[in-house]
């Protein structure tokens, strides 16, 4: 059992022991380092001007993961490199990201600055980001806000500094770093603190089993991009905290002929192209899924396991026909995604029990999906409605129809009344669609609030459907959408 | 471009102004070595604050329970009204707005209380422990209910030209409509924050403000305290956009005052939620229109009341809606006019100054008149537009008696609609919507007139103070203060120019009321302009003197002597700056003096409502197009063309940055910024997660931004002019666009679409398009 938690740092082994639990790790830069460069516009991870870099080995690689400091625990450091905007210019010469930013005047008031400099430092390195063209930058770039610039220069820097890059300092250090890391990341349980009071990590499904049927009252933290905010907003003070990231098989995938099925903290950026290849709908909602920061760190486990109404994944994987397994002790239970969610914030989860994996259905030859997002902002923002469905079709003939919600109830719903009223419907005839969509109007009861009134969530409901059916009938998504088109429209088998 | 600029020839070669220089905080900002006010080292035994806001709208204060906040962990003190040794009053004019409100709460989150404790994470804690009783009574939230309720915060105040009425009845045709605005947040990315340090009888407070003279007034008030025992510093902002013009002075305040109570440093960094909740905003607005024309788009009577949500307290709420007034006639002469203003208290944050100032809601009403005219006559807009511009015989004069006499907009949007072949799109648009069910294409071209001087004669003033050292370093100083728009990097070129000398011999320091005394708010734009005369007049009256004395040293007359590429010319002898200021030091020439500036010409009858209250306007068109689903109002912005007067630029660079930033800015505040008041006054929208600003994506794809280089013709700092505040209303092209692609759904039609444009606002519109 390893008593305190590790990580690099300016080519350093920082050790903590006596920590709060909760200590983010933008507090540990700002008040413990006095590194003052990073920043907080808001610690809640929405505008990424705490944005720091994790450098870690992952699967025999070194990552370079943008990660919001301000909702980070410290904790979630150990076992990596920890790179703040001060450490990456060499002596007097700034680091070609920096370079560019100054020369293309990427900074106005500078406060943003930082942390924009800090993403652009992972794409740098990023391996597959694919060309470096605008819409790659503007989606790399999507969890950062500045509020001065228009964001038009620190894009043209973006693309100036990080195409076709040579390397910099930090991949000549490479290999010696991954040695340094392969000792600090080991795979022994964590346990920082006392009985009371702790911030544990353990490194084995059975240790975290075993530890959280110990201590049911704990916190179970996935990636902490949620309760980052019970900390900053909320104030609690968590006195037991249980970090799932260390638990290697908990991040596996596993990749079957007729599903995916996700470990609990198989990160949101991790599940990306597993998710896109599924369906591209599925990719670009995850494009969508807040920022680059968060979805480096955000897990499929803990968007499923904190119950949020919207949680942007589950309406698609309840319509996929996605299941949950649970993990309590030694034992384990498997339920269909849409029963765990209970009430609102009320999920079927035992005392003690957690989420172990997600399986996620591939489409079969006559299935066919599709999903949208509607919010006020097309990145990076919370939903008002998702719709996401799924349809068995015997050519133009509905056999079956998974039409699930999000924002519309008070978890994430199937409207099971409009699913029965489509089946039998058929693509090609509008009018056979109209009973679903009068049954959509009991399905859900939806409320107003700041994101959108009941009304119009009840009128985008059914639009979103009507979209679907006649994007399946044949209508092009150019015709159809303004975000997200398909690259080609796949006309009823 | 047609030649417009016939005082460039005339100009000498500039060397340091008039290049697109970096930002002299860029190398800083990067590497996170730019320090602000949280990122100062802390001496030991500073204190931290967080205040306690008031958890109802309206209401009389029947209990106050501190009794756990006081006793929570690290707890050091707690402040409350009776700590306040002189005026408890953080207001900019009216003394309306307590530091710490007393009695009465007059909205929610309103600060009654502060916790200073020994470090921010024990003084939120604590905050949360208190017991507040409200008695509550009847509140206030929207404009509506404060019209409804007859509720003004100061008299009706009007403009009027000729007899609007009896034009309007006179036709031939006649409009009417009812437009509504919503305010905005400045989410400046760097949060309200100040720290103070306790001297000796005196206070040294580091505050983010766009206004340090203000602050210090205010804090001297507060603490009975001569203005000069009271320095406020201020060496960068992150981010202000108005929002930290009077919004500083009571963090500032509060920090002070704990700072002379407990005779320690003392921090407020106010958190997110508390920013938003606690300090004001841009108003809303709702928007009244009548409007009389002729076939051909004329305008023959335009009638508009402006009426503002402006909150509990005046701020600044007279001179933003004045401004809103000053600019309800954006770029369009107006026959006969009427323009009314009322000024509405509600129970919610007093309501202050954002880039634009009221001039961004008046501008608004008036483009939607304008379209809504030109959809009733089956015409182009952009068509009507041009044909009620200013110009042409007696088309000059104003709803307020000042002539437009530097109109530059007939050339340049005849340039902007040549370069973004408005004409042919908008023809290939009208085909695209013909055939496309689902999504529809809009376009629009909206132009910008902008007055530029602080509508208050008296702020348009501005103090330097500059130095020599013997070394030929130059220190530079000066009331403006620097929140990322790069006026101290545009002041500085202005005295490097002046020495003739490199920028890296010019120091920049912090804007500090111990130097530059009295000064005026950094706002209304006109930070280059005045503060870029002041420091030329104080680096004027250096090297005067180095003149003087160089030609008497070397028997040269005066106008042989000058200065350029670290050198000074004295005849045929050259010698390096830095050793003319050692010789003019040695023969004991001071080297050392303030400057000032005023501005000319400007002057105003608030009773007749009559004069000339700008130097000068600035101009801008735009050309956005947008694609809008009109089954779900969801938007996008495709393309946007931006042609813009900066006069002749300072700084092209930096120009283009206030043009862009300023127009992405006002695109969120007419698309997806939306603040939602829950009817009992709470704001909802209180966080990034829920109060969406731009992002990258929502920039316009295709974006092209050109300057239109044409001098001042008012003798300005270099000819160059104002560019903080009119590129936001350059935005006004996409909510048009917008509007545009509605109206394709039902010709002839008005489209009902309110401000912000949010989806579910679109669709609004869409739905009661084609119900009716």
């Amino acid at each position: 059992m390893r008593e305190e938690i590790r990580f690099l740092r300016r080519g350093r082994e920082v050790q903590l022991r006596d920590i709060a639990p909760s200590l983010t790790l933008l507090d540990y830069l700002r008040l413990t380092e006095h590194a003052v460069g990073t920043k907080e516009g808001c610690a809640e991870g929405d505008c990424g001007a705490c944005t720091v870099v994790l450098r870690k080995h992952v699967n025999g690689r070194l990552v370079y993961q943008p990660v919001n400091a301000c909702i980070l625990l410290a904790g979630q450091a150990d076992g990596a490199e920890v790179i703040t905007v001060e450490d990456l210019a060499d002596d007097a010469a700034l680091h070609p990201v920096q370079q560019m930013m100054a020369e293309q005047h990427g900074s106005q008031c500078g406060f943003c600055t930082p942390g924009f400099v800090m993403t652009l430092f992972a794409l740098y390195h990023a391996e597959r980001a694919g060309p470096r063209d605008r819409s790659v930058v503007n989606d790399w770039i999507a969890g950062n806000l500045c509020r001065c610039t228009g964001y038009r220069p620190i894009v043209d820097a973006a693309l100036s500094s990080c195409s076709g890059t040579t390397g910099d300092r930090f991949t000549a250090q490479e290999s010696a770093v991954a040695a340094a890391l392969r000792v600090l990341d080991d795979d022994g349980d964590v346990f920082v603190g006392s009985d009371a009071r702790f911030f544990a990590a353990p490194g084995s499904i059975a240790g975290l089993a075993t530890l959280y049927a110990a201590h049911s009252d704990a916190v179970l933290v996935a990636g902490a991009t949620d309760v980052g905010l019970w900390i900053t907003k909320k104030l609690q003070t968590l006195p037991k905290v249980i970090w799932m990231g260390r638990v290697r098989a908990l991040a596996a995938i596993e990749d079957m002929p007729d599903a995916v099925t996700f470990g609990a903290t198989v990160s949101h950026e991790t599940a990306l192209p597993w998710l896109a290849a599924i369906d591209p709908d599925l990719g670009e909602l995850m494009r969508r899924f807040a920022g680059k920061q968060i979805r480096s760190v955000g897990t499929i486990g803990g968007n499923i396991a904190n119950g949020s109404p919207i949680g942007d994944t589950p309406p698609a994987l309840i319509a996929l026909g996605a299941t949950v397994t649970l993990q309590r002790g030694d034992a384990e239970r498997t339920l269909a995604l849409e029963d765990f969610f209970l009430a609102y914030g009320k999920q079927d989860r035992a005392a003690g029990e957690f989420v172990r994996t997600v399986r996620v259905p591939k489409l079969k030859a006559h299935e066919r999906f599709r999903c949208y997002k509607i919010s006020k902002r097309f990145d990076q923002d919370i939903s008002a409605v998702i719709g996401a469905f799924k349809f068995a079709l015997d050519g133009s003939r509905i056999e079956a129809a998974r039409l699930a919600f999000g924002g519309m109830a008070a978890t994430p719903k199937r409207a099971r009344q409009a699913e029965a009223a489509l089946a039998n419907g058929h693509l090609a005839n509008e009018a056979s669609w109209q009973p679903a969509m009068t049954a959509l109007e009991r399905d859900f009861t939806p409320i107003t609030d700041h994101r959108a009134s009941a009304a119009y969530r009840g009128d985008v409901a059914r639009a979103l459907l009507r979209k679907a059916l006649l994007e399946l009938g044949g209508t092009a998504t150019q015709d159809t959408r303004i975000v997200g088109i398909r690259e080609t429209a796949d006309a009823a088998s | 471009m047609p030649p417009l600029d016939p005082l460039a020839e005339t100009e000498t070669a500039t060397r340091i102004v008039r290049t697109p220089t970096a930002h002299d905080s860029a190398a800083r900002h990067v590497t996170g070595t730019a320090t602000y006010i949280d990122d100062l080292r802390e001496p030991q035994g500073t204190l931290h604050l967080a205040p306690g806001g008031a958890p109802a709208a309206h209401g009389r204060i029947t209990r106050l329970g501190l009794e756990a906040v006081r006793a929570a962990p690290g707890v050091m003190r707690v402040l409350t009204p009776a700590d306040i040794p002189g005026r408890n009053d953080c207001s900019p004019i009216k003394g309306d707005d307590p530091i710490l409100a007393e009695g009465i709460v007059d909205f929610h989150g309103q600060v009654l209380f502060a916790v200073v404790a020994d470090t921010r994470d024990a003084a939120r804690r604590a905050v949360r422990l208190a017991e507040i009783e409200i008695d509550p009574e009847p509140a206030l939230i929207t404009v509506d209910q404060a019209l409804e309720a007859e509720h003004r915060l100061v008299p009706d105040y009007s403009f009027r030209k000729g007899d609007s009425a009896t034009a309007l009845k006179a036709g031939p045709r006649h409009l009417s409509g009812t437009l509504m605005i919503g305010g905005q947040e400045h989410f400046y990315l760097e949060g309200q924050v100040a720290f103070a340090m306790p001297g000796e009888g005196a206070m040294h407070v580091y505050s983010s403000t766009q206004h340090p003279s203000e602050v210090q007034a205010i804090i001297a008030n507060m603490l009975k305290l001569p203005h000069a025992a009271v320095t406020v510093e201020v060496r960068r902002m992150g981010g202000g956009f108005g929002g930290k013009e009077t919004q500083a002075a009571q963090w500032a305040s509060l920090a002070a005052l704990a700072a002379w109570l407990t005779g320690r440093p003392c921090k407020l960094r106010l958190d997110r939620d508390d920013d938003m909740n606690m300090t004001g905003k841009r108003h809303d607005f709702r928007a009244d229109y009548q409007v009389a024309f002729d076939e051909t788009g004329n305008i023959r009577s335009y009638e508009v009341t402006l009426a503002s949500r402006c909150g509990y307290s005046a701020d600044l709420s007279s001179a933003v809606n004045d401004r809103a007034m000053y600019h309800s006639d954006n770029a369009y002469y107006l026959p006969a006019a009427t323009i009314l203003s009322k000024r509405m208290k509600t129970h919610t944050v007093s309501n202050t100054a954002f880039r634009g100032f009221g001039g961004p809601q008046g501008m608004l009403a008036i483009e939607r008149t304008i379209d809504a005219m030109a959809w009733s006559l089956g015409l182009d807009p952009l068509d009507v537009r041009k044909r009620n511009l200013y110009g042409g015989a007696d088309r000059d004069m104003t709803p307020y008696g000042m002539r437009v006499t530097d109109n530059i907009l007939s050339e340049l949007i005849e340039c902007l609609e040549k370069t973004s072949n408005y004409r042919e799109r908008r023809a290939a648009i009208a085909q695209l919507n013909a055939n496309s069910r689902f999504l529809k294409r809009g376009l629009a071209l909206t132009p910008v007139k902008f007055g530029i001087s602080f509508t208050n004669v008296m702020f348009n003033q501005a103090g330097a103070l500059v130095h020599v050292y013997h070394d030929g370093t130059v220190h530079l100083n000066h009331g403006g203060t620097e929140m990322g728009q790069g006026l101290f990097t545009k002041v500085a070129q202005v005295v490097a120019e002046e020495f003739g000398i490199d920028l890296e011999r010019v120091q920049i320091t912090a804007t500090t009321t111990a130097k530059v005394p009295n000064t005026s708010a950094t706002a209304a734009s006109a930070g280059s302009d005045l503060n870029g005369m002041a420091a030329q007049a104080a680096a004027r009256a250096i090297k005067t003197r180095m003149i003087e004395f160089a030609a008497a040293e070397f028997g040269v007359p005066a106008s042989e002597i000058c200065f350029r590429e670290n050198q000074v010319f004295i005849g045929c002898r050259v010698i390096p700056f830095s050793e003319m200021a050692t010789r003019a030091w040695q023969a004991r020439v001071s080297l050392s003096s303030t400057g000032f500036y005023s501005t000319p010409k400007i002057h105003w009858d608030r009773e007749k409502a009559t004069g000339r209250p700008f130097y000068y306007f600035a101009y801008g068109a735009a050309c956005s197009e947008v694609a809008v689903d009109v089954t779900t109002g969801e938007m996008k912005v495709l393309r946007t063309d931006i042609l813009h007067d900066v006069g002749r630029s300072l700084n092209p660079a930096i120009d283009l940055g206030q043009i862009e930033g300023g127009f992405v800015q006002g695109m969120g505040w007419l698309t997806t910024e939306e603040l939602v008041f829950h009817e009992d006054g709470r704001l909802l929208t209180h966080s990034p997660s829920t109060y969406k600003i731009p992002c990258a994506s929502d920039v316009p794809a295709d974006f092209r931004v050109a300057l239109f280089n044409g001098a001042n013709r008012e003798d300005t700092i270099y000819r160059s002019k104002a560019v903080g505040e009119p590129p936001l209303m350059l935005a006004i092209s996409v909510f048009a666009a917008i509007a545009d692609a509605l109206h394709s759904l039902v010709p002839g039609k008005s489209v009902p679409l309110d401000a912000p444009a949010t989806p579910e606002s679109i669709l609004r519109a869409v739905q009661e398009l084609v119900r009716a």
